[in-house]
Parts: C-alpha cells; structure tokens; sequence
C-alpha cells in the first residue's frame, strides 16, 4: 500500500466514524438511542439490515468460496426470502405494538422474568462471546497480507468502532452503516470491473464465464436430495428457512436495526428490500470469486495463498521440499495455462468433438494442479500439525494486493474495514441496549423511569462490550481452538432460542414454566446430538427449535392448567 | 394498559406503488425468489 492508498483508506474510515459520531453526539434520549430516530426510513433500516449481516469475512471468505467450490453456497441463502416474509408478517407486529427495546423483553411480558432472562443470557453468551471473533478473525488475515502487526489492527478498529456507537447509539449505527455500504459496494464494483479488464486478450467476459462453467465452478443449483452433497437447494431452502428465522426474528443485533422507524411499514419494507437483494448479491460476490479464478488461469499462481505461512515454511528446515511442490506447482499451471487456451480456440471454432477433448484435458489439467495444492497443504501439517491449512480466505485480498492499481487497494482494504465496522456496531449496540434493557434494570428496577440515567448505563455497557470484544481478540490467537468453539456454540444455540419464540407467539396455551424447563431439556438434547452425530450445524436449528416446541407443549400438558402468564 | 390491546397494525398499507396490501408485496418478493432460483437454475446448465 503506497501514500494514495492510505490516505482512501484512512479518508473514508476516519471519515465516516468522525461523520457518525459528530452528527449524531447529542443523542440522548433512551428510545433514540437504542432505536433510532422515529423519521429512520425503511431504505436506512434495510441497509442497515444488511451491513450487520455482512460482516469483513463475507468479503474475505465468499470470493475465496467461489475460487475455491464454486458458486454454490448461494443455496445456503435459499431460505432467507421466506423467513424474511414470517418475521414481517408475524414477528414484527407484534414487537412494535408491545413496544419492546429487546427482543427478549417481549418474552418478559409474554411468559415471565427467568424465561427473559434465559433469552437474554442465551444471546449474551453467545453474541459477546463471537463478538471477539468478528474482530479477531478479518484482522488475522489483514495483518497477515498487509504485514501490519495484528494488536495494533485489532485495537484501533475496536476502538474505532467503540467511540461513535457508545456516543450515538442505534442513530450512529445505521448512518455509519449507510455510508459503510456505500464504500462496500463501490469497492467491491470496481474489483469486478478491473478483473474483467484485466484479463488476457482474447478472453472477454463470456470466454471467462465459459472457463469458469467448464470448470464446475458455476453450479448454482443442485436439486439433488443426496445428503452428502455440501449445498443443495433442499438443504438452503430448509435449514436456510430455520437459521435466517432464528437469525433475524430473535437475534437483537437485527432485532435492533428494524424494530425503529416512523411506522411498522418502514421495517417491513427495509426486511423486503434484503428479501430481494440478498441472493443476487450473494450471488455477485461468489461470481466474484469464480472470475478470480478463471483470472489466476493466466497468471503465476502461488501454490499456497497465505504466503506469509509458506514462506516460513520455505525459509525453514524443509525448505527443499517446499521449494520443490512450488515448483512442481509452477509447471503444472503453466501447462493449464496452455489448455485453457487450446479448450478457448476449440470452443471459439464450434467443433464438438475437439471442444469435448480440449476440455477433457483442461479439467484433468486442473485436478493434477489440485493434486499439488492438496500435496502442499499436507506438507505444512507434516511440519506443523497446528498449520492453518484453508488458504481461500486469503484469495480475493491477494488479488486485490496484487493486481489491483492503487487507490483501489485502499478502496479494498476499506471495504474489508466497512464491513467488519459496520457489523461490530450492530453487534455493539445490541450487546448494551439488552445488558441495560433486560439484566440491569432488572436488578435496579426504580432506576427504569429515570432516562438520562438509562442512557448513561447503556453508553458505559455498550463501550464495556466493546473493550471485551478487543480483550477477547487480542488473547485469541493463544486459543485458536476456542474460535472454533465459539462458532459451533452459535450454531448449536440458535435453534432453542427461535423454538421459544415460535411458542410465545402461535401457543397462547403454553406458560413461562413450561417454555423455560423446555427450553433447557431441547438444549441439552442439541449438545448431546452435537457430542454424538456428525451432521451439517444448519440442522441444529430445526431439532433445537422443533425440540424446544415439543417438550414446552408435553411439559404445559403434564402441569394442565394453561400458561399462567400467558398473554 | 395492555398493548395487546391496541388496534392492530397489520392492516397498514404497504405505500408502495401497485401494492394495496402486504400480502400483494409478499408474493411479490415470493416472485421474485422464484424468478431468482429460475434464472440460477438456466445459469447453471448454460455455463455447464
């Protein structure tokens, strides 16, 4: 990164925090600070929406997804549309006309206080436990690429994101969130545009999409019921339907974005506008990352992304034979190289049966080149069992190092921090406003009238999740296995949560008592089904949530008198 | 006072364009989904 590009990166950062926290430091009304301004509109709310959804991992991740599978985790988003539509249709409504700060307070009003705080300890855990991670996992990588020291990265991007959330709360959160997008997808726009001009001559974008295609990396759709198969439509569609409920029905960082606005039409339309979007821009990020590909067809290739890793390895005791998989690798992508080219004149000369023999020797081509990267990744485990082996993260922001002019680096490397900023706020915000909604005045229930007091709090909680998010983040790395931990834990708790909610709102029979001891009993079945099967986590949902409906039901059943709270 | 109680807001119009009522946009995003997963579906046997 050279002098332009610092200055876009710091330009738009700086810029947009300073912007946020400025406009909006005289918030200091409780019900603006944790929804919003009453005037937010439904096209704020739904950038907003998706900005908290969209953290720096998507971009990190997804394009290296495509590089690496193909374009067929779209599906994985399959069921969002129509979860989208329930949470309009039933969740919403009802959250604005009980008038609720929290998600969770609604299951105060609805059941009882130890059934609120069951929610609101379940999201604490497990939100401010992966809020380390959201800031933890983008800069492991940036500061690999970039050389820049990871402390630092972690440090100033929390502190960073800390000042204008504490000073503005949800106001700040989503102007942030809008100009963040804007930067996100201006950024990402121009990486597309430069690819496609970047590529050889003779290779437009049809020919890159024919390359890509022959390939296997455009399979967007898979109808197939085999349950071995990663993505398919049925699983998307289904486990998707579950994970985007509990996701956006109960998670107060999107709770939070859309429970605000002048009037119930404002969140429902902001939910409609991602119902729309969110796949077609799935979409364009995965077909990013197959264009990338088909890129790196004409271009040296490194045989491992994380070069900062290789390299150690290639400096180290077995450098030798490090150098020699590099090497092998060099060779066998030049001789692609020439067989992507040969399958691009067949093509270009409409003859089938030469096309059909090009492209045979193309994809053999390219599995030998994928029989090397196999090779070179066991290589590091050998000499480092502890060896992160999955280099697609590290794909896209090499391309983007690499070839991209500058400027644009920096217009990158932004995006990657609008991202993470953008969903670290969201994260932030939610984090305080149920630390102050649903534990604190709960513990000093006279405080709940005096607002001033109530938005003070909420500052101090919001900016102590933050520095232990930084804490957390700082002291990861010495715990990689806790990462992974925290991520499964998400997963594995999301079901029950949306399995709670699903009973207060369409079983008005069933009682606080029975939901808790529910609740509890379908969480212990997840983590024992967790401990003894080894199915995809995207099923967690729909047992955790079908459990937790069937034991609150048998369980008001067994107590016969219906819920003694219930609404 | 119950806010249970109060009128419900379901019946707001959607305000937008060639929409009288919410379930007109929710099948129209429905549509959408559909036409989406259509055109992925043709995408992916034309690039096969």
């Amino acid at each position: 990164m050279n002098a332009f590009d610092w200055f876009v990166l710091l330009g738009t950062m700086l810029g947009i925090a300073a912007y946020g926290a400025w406009r909006t430091r005289h918030t200091d009304t409780l019900n603006t600070y944790l929804r919003g301004h009453q005037s937010t509109g439904w096209g704020t709310i739904g950038i907003s929406v998706m900005a908290t959804q969209a953290s720096a991992i998507t971009f990190l991740s997804i394009p290296g997804q495509g590089f690496e599978s193909g374009i067929g985790f779209v599906q994985n988003y399959f069921g969002l549309p129509l979860a989208l539509i329930i949470v309009c249709a039933v969740f919403l409504p009802i959250y604005r006309r009980f008038g609720v700060y929290t998600a969770y307070e609604y299951l105060g009003r609805r059941f009882d206080t130890k059934t609120r705080l069951l929610g609101a300890g379940l999201f604490l855990l497990q939100r401010g436990l992966a809020s380390g991670v959201t800031i933890y996992a983008p800069a492991i990588i940036l500061s690999t690429v970039l050389g820049w020291r990871l402390d630092l990265t972690i440090i100033c991007t929390g502190l960073l994101v800390i000042v204008y959330t504490v000073l503005g709360g949800s106001v700040a959160v989503s102007l942030t969130q809008k100009w963040q997008m804007g930067v996100i997808f201006g950024g990402m726009i121009t990486a597309f545009v430069i690819l496609i001009v970047k590529l050889p001559a003779g290779v437009g974008f049809g020919e890159a999409i024919g390359v890509a295609g022959a390939m296997g990396k455009l399979e967007a759709v898979d109808f197939s019921f085999d349950p071995n198969r990663r993505y398919t439509f049925w699983s998307g569609l289904l486990g998707g339907l579950f994970l985007s409920l509990s996701y956006f029905g109960t998670d107060q960082s999107q709770v939070q974005r859309y429970i605000g606005g002048a009037a119930l039409r404002e969140g429902r339309l902001g939910l409609m506008f991602n119902a729309v979007l969110k796949i077609p821009m799935q979409f364009f990020i995965l077909l990013l990352g197959a264009l990338v590909f088909v890129f790196y067809q004409f271009q040296p290739a490194p045989v491992f992304f994380n070069r900062a890793e290789w390299r150690h390895h290639v400096e180290g005791a077995n450098g030798q034979a490090f150098g020699a998989l590099e090497e092998k690798h060099a060779q066998l992508h030049q001789a692609k190289e020439a067989k992507v080219r040969d399958w691009l004149g067949a093509r270009a000369g409409r003859d089938d049966v030469a096309e059909a023999a090009a492209r045979a020797e193309m994809v053999a081509a390219q599995q030998a080149v994928e029989v090397v990267r196999k090779d070179a990744k066991a290589a590091l485990v050998a000499a480092d069992p502890r060896a992160k082996t999955k280099d697609s993260d590290y794909v896209f922001i090499s391309f983007i190092m690499d070839f991209l002019p500058h400027g644009a680096i920096g217009l990158l490397v932004a995006v990657m921090f609008a991202a993470a900023l953008g969903s670290k706020a969201g994260e932030l915000n939610a984090l305080g406003s149920t630390s102050t909604i649903d534990l604190w005045r709960q513990v000093r229930p006279l405080a709940a009238a005096d607002e001033a007091r109530n938005v003070r709090v909420a500052k101090w909680l919001t900016a102590m999740w933050g520095l232990f998010a930084i804490g957390f983040a700082l002291f990861a790395g010495f715990a990689e296995n806790l990462i992974e931990a925290i991520n499964i834990l998400g997963s594995i708790f999301y079901g029950v949560v949306l399995g709670i909610f699903l009973v207060a709102f369409f079983l008005k029979k069933v009682g606080g008592t029975a939901v808790f001891w529910g609740a509890i009993a379908a969480q212990l079945v997840v983590f024992g089904l967790y401990f003894s099967l080894s199915i995809s986590y995207l099923w967690y949902n729909l047992i955790g949530c079908a459990a937790c409906v069937a034991f609150s039901l048998v369980l008001q059943g067994l107590r016969g008198a219906p819920g003694e709270n219930a609404a | 006072m119950n806010p249970e109680k109060q009128p419900p807001q379901d019946d707001e119009s959607p305000g937008v364009p060639g929409f009288r009522t919410w379930r007109g946009v929710y099948l129209f995003v429905i549509g959408c989904f559909v036409a989406v997963v259509a055109l992925l579906t043709l995408f992916t046997h034309l690039t096969a």
